[in-house]
């Protein structure tokens, strides 16, 4: 097998933000900024495999993130001394078989028609999670702490493990992804996209391919879903995975460019980040003189105006406004 | 009362586009301010929330919460010499922004004493992180049963109340009303819930009160939000029961009073669970809410001389947290003060044992374990009939507390009972029961509270 | 079977469905002329509802305080054409859906920095006592509700029938570049039905305020209506009106006949199913004229 420069690009990142560890030096770094940013990163990722390059767009991400994390959860609680990436690896593929379930009406639907119908399982994922209490190990409150986690009898229990661990994932995961986006599979998504008849004349078999890209990006939003509850919240809980959740990850991949890996990244950093920047800085600066919601009703405010400014400046998302920078000689061309 | 938030708002958008040091400057807030490094402090950081769908809950608790220690830092010169401080971190209800708030506010020198965050969700995901850092976490009125079992929880407080013995005391409460607990045999009882992990968390207690009192028990979900109950309403109406426990949140309580009032149910059948009892649940409904009863641990108003002396001088010093002036008094206010009292005194009994400096949060935990205010103490802090009494131990950290039932007139709350004790011998074993479990689960070892004792 | 039972089921099922149509006729002007999915059009309900409550309270009387929160509206409706949309022209439909994602968070911060976050009461004098129709109860409230949603439908229908403005509207929402190469100045008629949808939230938001009280919440009352849009299509008022009332008839007989047996609290996403079972059968909803393929 042999690497591209893409490949090479990612794997070196992966290097630069493993090593850059013990020059971190506050704990909060991790546990509240780079875990979650992975793993909104990599459910982003998944939903661009199925919105950005399947031209499917879904409103209910997180409820596949939901349906991964309290798959994850069963399969840790129910198969006693099960590896924990195992347990990820079908929390995964669980999501997957949901994802073909509720993609086929996007056989029939298109557009909004299609996107408004994957709210059906939005709302009947946190339905049946929260009403059968199987899924929560009869756990009488419905809300879950997540068991201690061990790989290979090291306790996955700092903030850096967490970070380690999910960078390592949503690593793997991503050099996954770019072959297959450069690939066979990545083709036939966008040719399915940009015209169906065209790409239905030209042999492509539309049927496999829209439940594939259903698959994919469930396979990609349930792994990160779990990465979420286990390795950030350390809390498995329905509400946390509501319609909100699935509109930040649509923010993501606009922001951070449709039918791009890297977007996925950029965008995540800026929807992750950008919200806390807001906060500390309103913090920082007003704290003291007024009630910290007045201070959060401003930043919610400033967050939706530089949404729409920047929607207006740069609608092909940061992943273009850094190819139009020339920043490419690094990154462009490559991730 | 509009005009000055208004103000505000417009200085606070001023502020964050750049003038915000020159506003940040003018202005000296009093909870914030730094110390004099002389004066010893106790840090409490403070998850709130003040805007979103259950803001009116989060700024009449935090309003009251923060006024307390106001007055005791303005009135006593804070607890025992050592001043109170405290930072806010807005959370909007949401449990990945509680979460970022605990691990921003965690590091703060001087340590936190304790964490209050007024949600089920950000309590949850904080009680891993608290026990490591043994940190007290405080779930007032609410928050998850089983850790009224202190040997297996040794950080988590749900002072007063727990959702169990909330259950229990409103069908003792029933009880008195049909005229005693054995007329309760052949009545039926219908509780609407919210349909979420809160709402479902009694279901299992019902059943067994259900059982062991004979009434006929029917539950029935009202998806979040609530802002629409026909269906609901038609069944109850259908159903015909003698009481409708509301065990609600937020949007959905008006609803039900309104559509209660559309479907023909009187109002003064239906009893409110602890989130379903303040102003904000009844006075949506307008008519439809007179004659609704409502469970609480605190009774509501401002003739306490706890609350008369907020007034006289937190207030009139213009120091005071609340920008409704009228909400002073209310459910979700007096909640606060009480919340303002067991954290406050926690301090004291934990500096009796530590001494008069700043505690570390394991020091207040152990305060919180120790913490015993009969009603004579309660009285002596001016908080008599405000709430009975509660006595924490390592084994109970629910501190039997009792609780008490108000009826809306239209305008305000009256109380219309004594204090009531719930079942606790009937929930106990449930508890320890699910207590262990966890314990199981997550490798713990329970204390072994008898030992403790002797501490 | 209590056949009485069920009509009332059934008629508080229809009247419940015309709340859900109000919103979404918001929708629908909005889609149909521009073709932009507004999401904010939860936050302009919450918006005008907490404009007219707050003036009101401040003692300004009632017919005062709707004209001002009218103007508001009107005003805001403009800003957003100009400030939001237009620049955005030619955007991808999702693109512009974004942007009015980011707008009702705009529109919601600004409605709690203006006004505060306390709940409100809002009485409109319409006394809810239920009429008893034999067995069956019917909310007075509830009928003057579905008088309102007919007033409202017939005005829209005369506007879009009978008036210059209208007929625009409908060669706008034909083919947008056939209008402008008749010399129809397209940015005049989206701000003006951005205008009209902002009447329409300050209907729904009264109404529903009265029955919720006024609150935050008030902006989730969309997520009712997406179904309804998807049963009756995204550019028929006609589709809005008859697919709320099938989404209220089937999700409330769904709840009381059916719920009990699954759990309960079914009619949250019971809606959504039906939505997409009809679809499975008609592609382009009840009313739908323009082709799904659209987007």
């Amino acid at each position: 097998m042999t690497l591209s420069r893409t490949h090479l690009t990612a794997i070196a990142l992966f290097f630069v933000m493993a090593l850059a560890v013990p020059f971190i030096p506050s704990d909060y770094l991790f546990e509240a900024i780079l875990t979650p940013f992975l793993a909104i990163a990599l459910a982003a990722l998944g939903l661009n495999l199925l919105a950005g390059y399947a031209g499917q767009v879904s409103l209910g991400s997180a409820a596949f993130m939901a349906v991964g994390a309290f798959s994850a959860y069963n399969f840790l609680l129910r198969i006693p001394g099960l590896p924990l990436l195992l347990a990820l690896l079908l929390a995964g593929v669980v999501t997957a078989a949901f994802g073909v379930i509720f993609g086929l009406p996007s056989l029939r639907l298109r557009g909004f028609y299609l996107a408004i119908s994957t709210l059906a399982a939005q709302f009947f994922v946190q339905w049946v999670l929260t009403n059968f209490n199987w899924f929560s190990g009869g756990d009488t409150s419905g809300i879950i702490n997540t068991p201690p986690l061990f790989i290979g009898g090291v306790a996955i229990d700092t903030p850096v493990r967490d970070y380690l661990l999910s960078l390592a994932i949503v690593s793997l995961l991503t050099l996954l992804a770019l072959r297959l986006v450069s690939g066979r599979t990545g083709r036939e998504f966008i040719a399915v996209r940009d015209n169906e008849l065209a790409a239905r004349v030209l042999g492509v078999k539309i049927l496999r391919v829209k439940l594939m890209a259903c698959a994919l990006s469930s396979f990609y939003i349930g792994i990160a879903g779990a990465l979420w509850a286990f390795l950030y919240l350390n809390t498995v809980e329905p509400a946390g995975f509501d319609l909100d959740r699935s509109f930040q990850l649509l923010f993501v991949i606009i922001i951070g460019g449709l039918a791009s890996i890297r977007g996925a990244f950029l965008g995540a950093a800026f929807i992750v980040v950008l919200p806390l920047l807001l906060s500390r800085a309103g913090a920082a600066l007003l704290g003291a003189t007024f009630d910290s919601g007045l201070v959060d009703i401003v930043e919610k405010i400033i967050l939706g105006v530089l949404i729409i400014v920047f929607l207006r400046i740069e609608p092909a998302g940061l992943s273009a406004l850094l190819a139009r920078l020339r920043l490419d000689r690094f990154f462009a061309s490559t991730l | 009362m509009r005009f000055p938030h208004r103000l505000a708002a417009a200085a606070l958008a001023v502020g964050l586009t750049g003038f915000a040091p020159l506003t940040a400057h003018a202005q000296n807030a009093p909870a914030t301010a730094t110390t004099p490094a002389t004066q010893p402090e106790q840090y409490f950081p403070l998850q709130s929330y003040r805007v979103g769908p259950y803001a009116a809950g989060g700024t009449g608790f935090f309003g009251g919460f923060i006024d307390y220690m106001t007055l005791i830092n303005s009135r006593d010169g804070g607890v025992n010499g050592v001043k109170l401080t405290w930072d806010e971190c807005e959370t909007q209800y949401v449990v990945e922004k509680g979460v970022e708030c605990y691990e921003r506010m965690k590091t703060h020198q001087p340590p936190p004493s304790a964490w209050n965050p007024l949600s089920v969700g950000i309590a949850y995901a904080m009680i891993p992180g608290v026990t490591a850092d043994k940190v007290p976490l405080i779930t007032i009125d609410h928050g998850r049963t089983d850790s009224t079992d202190g040997a297996v929880f040794p950080y988590v407080f749900p002072l007063l109340m727990n959702p169990y013995s909330e259950s229990s005391a409103i069908v003792n409460f029933i009880g008195t009303r049909v005229g005693g607990d054995d007329k309760l045999a052949g009545k039926s009882i219908v509780v609407l819930y919210h349909g979420s992990p809160y709402g479902r968390e009694t279901i299992p207690i019902y059943q067994l009160l259900a059982k062991k009192y004979g009434f006929t028990l029917q539950q029935i979900e009202v998806p979040d939000p609530g802002a629409e109950q026909e269906a609901q309403w038609l069944q109850i109406r259908r159903i015909h029961p003698d009481y409708v426990v509301l065990r609600g949140w937020g949007v959905m309580n008006p609803v039900a009073l309104k559509t209660a009032q559309k479907t023909g149910f009187p109002a003064d059948h239906i009893i409110g669970n602890v989130w379903s009892n303040s102003e904000e649940d009844a006075s949506p409904a307008g008519h439809a809410a007179v004659g609704y009863i409502a469970l609480t641990t605190q009774a509501t108003g401002t003739q306490y001389p706890v609350i008369q002396q907020i007034e006289n001088t937190v207030y009139k010093a213009g120091k005071g947290d609340m920008a409704d002036h009228s909400r002073i008094g209310s459910v979700y206010y007096n909640l606060g003060v009480v919340n303002g009292i067991l954290n406050v005194e926690a301090i004291r009994i934990a500096q009796a044992k530590f001494g008069n400096h700043t505690l570390t949060g394991d020091q207040v935990r152990w305060g919180f374990e120790h913490l015993d205010l009969d009603p004579g103490r309660v009285a002596a802090l001016g908080a008599s009939g405000l709430f009975h009494s509660i006595n924490v131990t390592c084994s109970d950290h629910e501190g039997h507390g009792l609780v008490t039932f108000q009826q809306w007139d239209g305008t305000k709350w009256n109380r219309i009972s004594d204090w009531i004790a719930p079942d606790w011998d009937l929930l106990r074993p449930i508890i320890e029961a699910s207590a262990n479990k966890y314990a199981a689960q997550n490798n713990i070892t329970p204390r072994d509270c008898s030992k403790e004792a002797a501490n | 079977m209590d056949w009485g039972f069920f009509a009332g089921v059934a008629i508080a099922g229809l009247l419940v469905g015309v709340m859900y149509s109000l919103v979404a006729i918001g929708f629908v002007l909005i889609y149909k002329t521009s073709g932009v999915l507004n999401f904010a059009q939860g936050a302009m309900v919450l918006f005008a509802a907490l404009t007219f409550v707050s003036l009101h309270e401040e003692g300004v009387a009632f017919w005062l305080a709707f004209a001002i929160t009218l103007v508001a509206m009107i005003v805001l409706g403009i800003l957003i054409e100009a400030l939001v949309l237009r620049p955005l022209i030619n955007q991808p439909p999702i693109t512009l859906f974004m942007a009015t994602l980011g707008l009702s968070y705009v529109i919601e911060g600004a409605a709690q920095l203006f006004w505060g976050t306390q709940v409100h009461q809002l009485d409109l004098g319409i006394e809810d006592v239920p009429l008893p129709l034999n067995t069956v109860l019917i909310s007075q409230f509830d009928l003057f509700c579905a008088g309102v949603a007919g007033v409202i439908v017939a005005a829209l229908t005369i506007l879009f029938r009978y008036t210059r403005t209208g007929i625009a509207f409908r060669a706008a929402a034909e083919d947008q570049y056939a209008a402008l190469n008749t010399g129809l100045r397209l940015p005049r008629i989206w701000a003006i039905v951005w205008a009209v949808a902002g009447f329409v939230a300050l209907i729904a938001g009264l109404l529903w305020g009265a029955r919720t009280g006024v609150q935050f919440s008030l902006s989730l009352v969309v997520l009712k209506s997406l179904p309804v849009l998807v049963l009756g299509g995204f550019d028929s008022i006609a589709g809005a009106i008859v697919g709320g009332l099938i989404i209220g008839l089937t999700e409330t007989l769904a709840e009381v006949y059916v719920g009990p047996y699954v759990g309960g609290g079914i009619d949250q996403w019971i809606a959504y199913v039906i939505a997409l079972i009809f679809l499975l059968v008609r592609p382009t909803g009840l009313f739908g004229q323009r082709s799904v393929e659209r987007v």
